[in-house]
């Protein structure tokens, strides 16, 4: 490792142990809160990998959310699996799923993908009714929260907190790997001018396809996680608005970043709440100022106003020393 | 001498990379003058600060008026028309469309018959084609179409960017014959230009732009003559 | 075969609502490649004004054509406030913006006027005309009228004035159009304008169908979505005629295909639409554009 990058893997740990002390400061309703801003994130991200990095819009990531989380569901209720088995097949299984939708809609670009990935977000709470049997209709399906493993003295919001902290680490660590590598290059290269990706040799078709499974299986996972998190899956708690918010939060945070999505999961979290409290009458009017003022303040989201800051700070000091006249202007990267 | 356009240490800038390094000139009214140089020297950049489509400080004068505060919009209002590089043709109206909107900026919006009769017969191939979509014309007829509609605004001064490039030689000379009767009408013209032989023989002053600042001008006979001149830019 | 007439007029009908909405999309696509999410409320919005100016008293049509007044000013006072401010950012945080609109456009309304469903009236008999054995319904046939109407209104506008050429000139070419003295950004207003008009009308006659309430528009925002995909969003006829298509399929899967039912017609008609778009990537009639690399 580089001496360059100890500042920030020192920052990643602090940040770490800083979550892991969570537990013992907050209620288990705001733990369960933090829980679910994981969760969030973890789609997030995956999101990100489609849209912020390779160009691809989706509409309908709340469609992958559900699977994953009725995958686990169903799982856990009808064949007593142990939840920690259903999260891995949860995050498989839309990984082929998201892999199979990924290419037809290899013909699709910009809004007419954005309409195809919005039907798959409409059609699958009417899917999930339809298959009355395995899915509980419209009653969903109640489940129970496991305890903590080895007797350890963790109550189970506590148990499940470590739970999700734990995968969000796993995944965003690989996710970074993936993204920050040979791979991750190919997909940028995709969305910048895939023409010219092509010419560079990169398999347009099979990167696509790809991305579209491992931010499927992303998705997928999280969506797992939340069955475990809130023991309930219903068809109607995974409506479009799910695949909207999500779309928010990883716009929110900043598109092609990693740590944007969890700003963005904290935005969806708890900006809600907040406008809640603000005004009773009319929340959601509150919680649209909020987001129309974020895009004001920070038209690349919240990870793109750190790093711009970022440049301008450091940049600051290199204009000093050259004396230059020159206006500094808002550089952008995405 | 009361200057038509008077220009006065312009420096451009796109982004942070500054294009123009203190470019100054001025031109008088009812003359050709052109600014010759090579590719990135800045002849785009000072039509398009002209024009308000880049950042810029220094002044800008036309007829007394300050323009630096203006937005491109309003500089067309004053009678300032430009064909910018690459002909900026609206591909999808028709030629007709594209002539009517060239009269969009000017201040009388009066009756258009005698502008257009009076285009037509500059180039009568734009009359046979008012119909057709702007995008379906060949290259020399989207530049005749480009010089059209900026006379469309009844302009004092006319901004013409590489009316030449991509061109066969005879619709170039064909295209530059009616620049020199447009030009006895009344409009003054900026012109830059490439092909330095063409320009040296329509303009009657010349402005020579390298990296970004001017050095060298003089009436046009003059540096024609001049060792450097012919040289680098007309190869003999 | 009678009723197989009678759906058709009645999926146009409704079909004429996507197209109007569709257009509204359409034309502020072409403008700034934004989707305006919040179309479908704006014209919710819309419409409770009206019922607010019918509950005042005045008479139906006064109250339409103010309320059509006040879309234009609203929606010209949106893009200069609201959107303006962000027009350099990424497309997708001002389509953000348009979400937010959205939302406050919903809860303010279900604020001022309450969530509970009102009759809103109908400007044209409620007597069904009687053609041979088909039975059309009157307000059917004048919800098809008001729209050609509106629709041949802005085709004459776009086409032959100088206002409406300007209009398409800015939206194609900004770039050009500031060359020729053309206030691009009054221009991308008035488009702004005229949409929440065309928006006003779609919801002022679907008003009468499914009762005013604020989530009147949702699912018709959705099938305007389609509409635009379908006929391609760079081509406003083609946005129209897929109004016009997406609302005849509905109603015939709807009555035809039994197992289907009420609640799938939804996710049927955008699967075929899916269907079509594989085949033809850029809708019906909409154009690639040609990138250089």
């Amino acid at each position: 490792m580089s001496i360059a990058r100890l500042p920030r893997v020192a920052g990643l740990l602090a940040l770490l142990l800083a979550a892991c002390a969570l537990p013992l400061m907050l209620s288990n309703f705001r733990l369960f809160q933090f829980s679910q801003v994981y969760i969030y994130a973890i789609a997030i991200l995956g999101l990100n990998m489609l849209t912020g990095y390779n160009g691809q819009f989706s509409l309908g990531h709340g469609a992958f959310y559900a699977i994953g989380a009725y995958v686990s569901a169903i799982m856990m209720d009808r064949w007593n699996i142990s939840y920690g088995w259903t999260i891995p097949v949860a995050g498989v299984l839309c990984l082929i799923v998201g892999f199979l939708f990924g290419l037809p809609a290899l013909r699709l670009e910009g809004l007419y993908l954005a309409l195809a990935t919005f039907s798959l977000a409409l059609a699958v709470p009417q899917i999930l009714k339809y298959f009355e049997h395995w899915t509980g209709g419209s009653q969903g399906i109640v489940l129970s929260k496991p305890n903590a493993p080895f007797g350890l003295p963790l109550n189970p919001d506590q148990w499940l907190y470590f739970v999700t902290l734990s995968v969000l680490v796993l995944l965003f660590w690989l996710g970074a790997n993936l993204l920050r590598g040979r791979v991750g290059r190919a997909i940028v290269a995709i969305r910048d001018n895939h023409i010219a990706a092509e010419a560079m040799g990169v398999n347009t078709a099979l990167y696509k396809s790809l991305v579209f499974g491992v931010s499927a299986a992303y998705t997928g996972v999280a969506g797992a996680l939340s069955a475990c998190v809130i023991a309930y899956v219903a068809p109607d708690s995974f409506n479009v608005f799910l695949s909207v918010t999500l779309l928010i939060g990883s716009v929110i945070g900043g598109l092609a970043s990693i740590s944007g999505a969890v700003f963005g999961a904290l935005f969806i979290q708890f900006v809600p709440n907040w406008a809640q409290d603000i005004s009773k009458a009319a929340p959601w009017a509150i919680f649209g100022v909020f987001l129309i003022g974020f895009m004001y303040l920070m038209p690349f989201g919240i990870a793109g106003a750190i790093r711009l800051l970022w440049i301008r700070a450091t940049r600051s000091r290199v204009q000093q020393k050259e004396r230059s006249v020159v206006p500094s202007q808002a550089h952008t990267t995405t | 001498m009361n200057a038509l356009l008077d220009v006065q240490a312009l420096e451009a800038f796109y982004g942070r990379t500054k294009a123009l390094h203190g470019v100054s000139f001025s031109m008088a009214t009812g003359g050709i003058t052109t600014i010759l140089g090579a590719n990135g020297a800045g002849k785009t950049t000072t039509l398009r600060a002209i024009s308000r489509m880049v950042r810029t400080t220094g002044t800008i004068r036309f007829e007394g008026e300050a323009l630096e505060r203006r937005a491109t919009e309003d500089v067309v209002q004053l009678g300032i028309a430009h064909a910018p590089e690459g002909r900026g043709t609206f591909v999808h109206l028709t030629v007709e469309e594209n002539l009517r909107l060239g009269a969009w900026g000017r201040r009388e919006r009066g009756n258009l018959k005698d502008d257009f009769e009076r285009v037509f017969g500059y180039f009568p191939v734009l009359h046979e084609r008012r119909r057709q979509a702007a995008g379906t014309l060949s290259g020399g007829e989207q530049q005749m179409l480009a010089v059209a509609r900026a006379l469309m605004l009844r302009p004092r001064l006319l901004l013409l960017d590489e009316p030449s490039l991509g061109l066969a030689p005879l619709v170039v000379r064909e295209i530059f014959r009616i620049l020199r009767t447009i030009n006895q009408t009344g409009v003054s013209i900026l012109l830059v230009e490439q092909n330095a032989a063409l320009a040296l023989d329509l303009a009657d002053h010349v402005f020579l732009l390298e990296t970004g600042r001017v050095v060298m001008e003089g009436p046009s006979d003059v540096l024609r003559k001049d060792d450097a001149i012919r040289r680098a830019y007309l190869g003999y | 075969m009678d009723i197989l007439i009678q759906q058709v007029v009645s999926g146009l009908a409704t079909g004429g609502i996507y197209a109007s909405l569709a257009l509204a999309l359409v034309m502020i696509y072409q403008a700034t490649d934004v989707v305006n999410f919040a179309q479908g409320e704006l014209a919710m919005f819309a419409t409770y004004i009206c019922w607010s100016l019918i509950n005042a008293g005045l008479p139906y049509w006064v109250a339409f054509l103010s309320t059509l007044a006040i879309a234009f000013v609203g929606g010209v006072v949106i893009e200069r406030v609201v959107i303006r401010p962000v027009e350099n950012a990424p497309i997708l945080s001002i389509v953000m913006v348009t979400l937010g609109l959205l939302v406050i456009c919903n809860s303010v309304a279900g604020w001022i006027w309450t969530y509970l469903q009102k009759p809103f009236p109908s400007p044209f008999s409620a007597n069904p005309i009687k053609v041979g054995n088909v039975v059309f319904g009157a307000h059917d046939l004048g919800e098809i009228e008001v729209t050609m109407l509106v629709l041949l209104c802005i085709y004459l506008f776009f086409r032959f004035t100088p206002l409406g050429l300007a209009m398409r000139a800015a939206a194609h070419n900004p770039v050009s159009s500031r060359l020729v003295g053309i206030r691009v950004g009054w221009m991308l207003a008035l488009g702004w304008g005229l949409a929440a008009v065309f928006g006003a009308v779609a919801g002022m006659m679907v008003a009468p169908v499914l009762t005013l309430e604020p989530n009147l528009m949702g699912g018709v925002q959705i099938y305007a979505f389609a509409a635009a995909t379908l006929g391609g969003f760079t081509s406003p006829g083609g946005a129209v005629l897929g109004g016009f298509i997406v609302g005849v399929v509905e109603n015939l899967v709807g009555t035809y295909v039994s197992f289907i039912g009420t609640e799938l017609k939804f996710t049927v008609a955008l699967a075929m639409i899916i269907v079509v778009l594989l085949v033809r990537p850029t809708g019906l009639f909409g154009t690639t554009v040609v990138k250089r690399v």
